[in-house]
């Protein structure tokens, strides 16, 4: 965990990059993250993208906690939540030294890939652990599947977020509760906890 | 009250309400559509799309005259198809105050081009703000509203992507009552015919003038005293990668950067030994201060192209002797740096299911040169598809198809315009009826995905629904093409892969100019729940020709091909393109999913 994280001092800067694929549901995790930091009172500010990039092709929501937070781009993260190993691959020069890589083991071949046109570089997670010792690999798919709904991977890896931000447990849990839908709250839940737990 | 995080869209809706705004209307475009769909939510309002940008604003001025305040939004771009009524309404003026926000797109995230729409506000003579995050562009929206009426002028509250798409907190206030302002016949004002046109640009000027005035003294633009020898001029978002990178440093902040104000200027020049301007895209504060006779740098150091961020700010201060290098990063201190592998891109790319695939597949297919046009289906053009020649701007397949024809009879009979319902209907029309007028014998096709798909789902006038949410008359396509002159006209579905190519063939053979209307529902939009797939690999002999349809839910893994059973939407195109008969549709209500 990166010095910067592991204070109790409520409010330090924090920096964080969600990295996915269009589709992926990193909108919703950020969201909930939002929802819970602005209840730690801290300042918020987030930067999303649009239009023909969710076409299936790399996403980045870029989120920054602060006092007082100016840029809404994040110059180096904290900690990149990488929704899919390729993209952790892709954003890792985005991290500060000693910052945390969570990443999900989850593969999506991209078109030029499935087309045999590039490789899909293999043991990526292996390899970010390698560069980024603060690397947590989960396979979030499986663990919200276990839970009871595939959907719920990006609230697994919200959980594993949430573990290392310096957010009360009870705020995430009313965040939660706000943004997901009423009939859907059991398996978010529990995809948060597994998450959490890792 | 309440304080909200809302995206710059969400907060420009907003304003417009909270400051008796009751006409809002647009067309979809990215980074600007969120603002009209966050409007239509509120009450005691009324909103809508309109086919095209020029509409949009021709409605919006007939409201302001009317004596509403209205919002009229759209990209950038859109304000190219906005000039006409644009250049003119500077002169009318307004009666009801009206905002034109027009939302920039520094990087091209979403966009053909990335012009740099503040030369429109100099060109067409109106005033400009430009907000620098969420609550600001809350209060300029507001703040516009009272600058169109004091001043008579309609006004451009300018975004970029990272202003639109950004959340940031904002203080909500209540809505002031909607005042509806008198209208009182004054042809001199609203006529323009040339004796009226004369008056009213003498009239402009001498409501430029005291703009000026005021663009001396609005807090908008204000100077923010700080430490060390070097001023920073910014506006928009840059003012936020300079805060965050030169924090301390004097700065002039400016929220109105048309007209601007030269006395301003001057004063904070006086107060420092060197001036940088930090601005994405082109030098408009720049030049403009240099035309002061002052010794100004800002492209020498900050790049006159795509999106600024924190680092390039960095960078750019650093080059500018502001600030001393920053180290290079690396990851693990002291660890040896291992060499990365590449990152194979991940280009955006057609949706399973996505009812463009096939005409795209049958169009690469059969080598024909393809206009393309705007939209989702613009991903047609691009590798292993690549069944799209050319994308310009809206409509602008059928112009350049019949161009293209016009100018070499070999392409008679071999080109193919290409172009999405909702563009069509925005600006293809005449397009089509100069196709006709003039002798031209292309063949159009027409995806009808009954929506405008790239920008989220918006409702058009064919869709049957407005932004409103309410029934509207839906425009019959055949019908209306038959109305321009089109004799031939054929409906496929474009799952259908030898129907296309039959229909296609069928067409370019025929005389006379020829509509094909693919017609099939956004993937997204209408989910069917068609069986996955099956490959049977015992009948695959992985010749990867079913990965010439670039379908996200195909991979060759190993020998044979693999078909992902939750994003497979079963549309069969795949089974389709099949040599083998490997690739197998299981029937409805078969076995259950895997």
């Amino acid at each position: 965990m990166p010095e910067a994280l592991a204070k109790e001092t409520v409010l330090a800067p924090v920096d964080i990059l969600l990295v996915g694929v269009g589709g992926q549901g990193t909108i919703l995790a950020t969201k909930v993250l939002a929802r819970a930091a602005r209840a730690a009172g801290y300042d918020i500010k987030v930067s999303e993208i649009h239009g023909m990039a969710q076409r299936g092709g790399s996403v980045v929501t870029q989120v920054r906690l602060g006092e007082k937070v100016h840029s809404p781009l994040v110059e180096a993260a904290d900690v990149i939540v990488a929704f899919e190993q390729l993209e952790g691959l892709r954003w890792l020069s985005g991290l500060k030294p000693g910052g945390v890589m969570i990443v999900n083991s989850q593969i999506i071949f991209p078109v030029p890939v499935l087309a045999g046109a590039a490789q899909y570089p293999a043991d990526i997670p292996d390899l970010l652990a390698r560069r980024a010792p603060g690397t947590v690999v989960l396979d979030a798919l499986q663990t919200a599947l276990q839970c009871g709904n595939a959907k719920a991977a990006n609230v697994v890896l919200l959980g594993a977020l949430a573990r290392r931000l310096p957010i009360p447990a009870e705020l995430w849990a009313d965040a939660l509760a706000a943004v997901v839908p009423a009939r859907f709250l059991a398996v978010n839940r529990a995809a948060f906890q597994a998450g959490y737990n890792k | 009250m309440t304080v909200e995080l809302l995206t710059g869209n969400e907060a420009i809706a907003r304003g417009a309400w909270e400051n008796g705004v009751t006409v809002g209307v647009g067309y979809p475009g990215t980074p600007s559509t969120e603002i009209l769909e966050n409007f239509a939510r509120y009450e005691g309002i009324h909103a809508e799309w309109a086919p095209n940008e020029k509409v949009a604003l021709e409605v919006g001025i007939g409201a302001s005259l009317a004596g509403a305040r209205v919002l009229v939004a759209m990209k950038h771009v859109g304000v190219n198809v906005a000039a006409d009524p644009l250049m003119t309404a500077a002169y009318t003026g307004v009666n009801g105050g009206l905002v034109l926000v027009s939302a920039d797109d520094p990087g091209m995230h979403s966009s053909q081009n990335e012009q740099d729409n503040r030369f429109f506000a100099r060109f067409a003579r109106i005033p400009m703000l430009e907000p620098a995050d969420s609550a600001e562009a809350r209060d300029m929206a507001g703040l516009a509203l009272e600058i169109s009426e004091q001043f008579d002028l309609p006004v451009m509250l300018r975004t970029t992507t990272r202003v639109a798409h950004s959340w940031s907190f904002v203080q909500l206030r209540e809505r002031v009552p909607a005042v509806l302002k008198e209208y009182r016949k004054d042809p001199q004002k609203w006529l323009m015919v040339p004796a009226y046109g004369r008056l009213r640009r003498r009239a402009l000027q001498e409501r430029l003038e005291k703009m000026q005035a005021y663009a001396e003294n609005t807090p908008v633009n204000r100077i923010l005293p700080g430490n060390g020898d070097v001023g920073v001029i910014t506006s928009g978002i840059s003012y936020q990668y300079v805060q965050e990178v030169l924090p301390g440093a004097p700065v002039l902040k400016l929220g109105l950067t048309f007209p601007l104000p030269a006395g301003l200027i001057r004063r904070f020049a006086a107060g420092v030994k060197r001036i940088l301007v930090v601005e994405e895209l082109d030098p408009y504060l720049e030049e403009y201060i240099r035309g002061l006779g002052l010794s100004v740098a800002g492209k020498e150091f900050f790049p006159a192209s795509g999106e600024f961020n924190p680092a390039l700010v960095r960078r750019g201060f650093a080059a500018a002797g502001v600030i001393a290098p920053a180290a290079p990063v690396t990851q693990t201190a002291g660890a040896p740096e291992e060499a990365l592998p590449a990152a194979p891109g991940r280009p955006p790319v057609l949706c399973p299911g996505c009812p463009h695939r096939g005409v795209f597949y049958t169009l690469h297919k059969l080598k024909l040169l393809v206009t393309g046009d705007i939209g989702c289906y613009t991903l047609g053009g691009l590798p292993p598809l690549a069944g799209m020649d050319s994308c310009v701007c809206m409509g602008a397949s059928i112009g350049m198809a019949h161009g293209a024809e016009m100018a070499d009879e070999q392409r008679r009979g071999r080109t193919v315009a290409v172009i999405g319902d909702s563009t069509f209907l925005h600006s293809g029309i005449t397009g089509l009826l100069n196709m006709v007028y003039n002798g031209g014998n292309g063949v159009v096709l027409i995806l009808d995905n009954r929506t405008t798909a790239m920008t989220g789902h918006q409702d058009h006038p064919a869709t049957g629904k407005n932004l409103m949410g309410q029934p509207a008359p839906a425009v019959d396509l055949e019908m209306l093409v038959r109305a321009l002159g089109v004799g031939r006209v054929a409906v496929v579905d474009p799952l259908d892969l030898a129907a296309v190519t039959e229909t296609i063939n069928t067409e370019l053979a025929a005389a006379g100019p020829s509509v094909i209307i693919a017609r099939r529902p956004c993937a997204l939009l209408k989910k069917e729940s068609r069986p996955p797939v099956q490959v049977d690999t015992a009948v695959c002999t992985g010749c990867k020709s079913c990965l010439q349809l670039s379908c996200p839910a195909i991979a060759v893994a190993g020998k044979t091909a693999a078909v992902d059973p939750v994003a497979c939407t079963g549309c069969g195109l795949c089974v389709q393109v099949c040599k083998f008969g490997a690739l197998k549709t299981r029937p409805e209500g078969g076995e259950a999913d895997a």
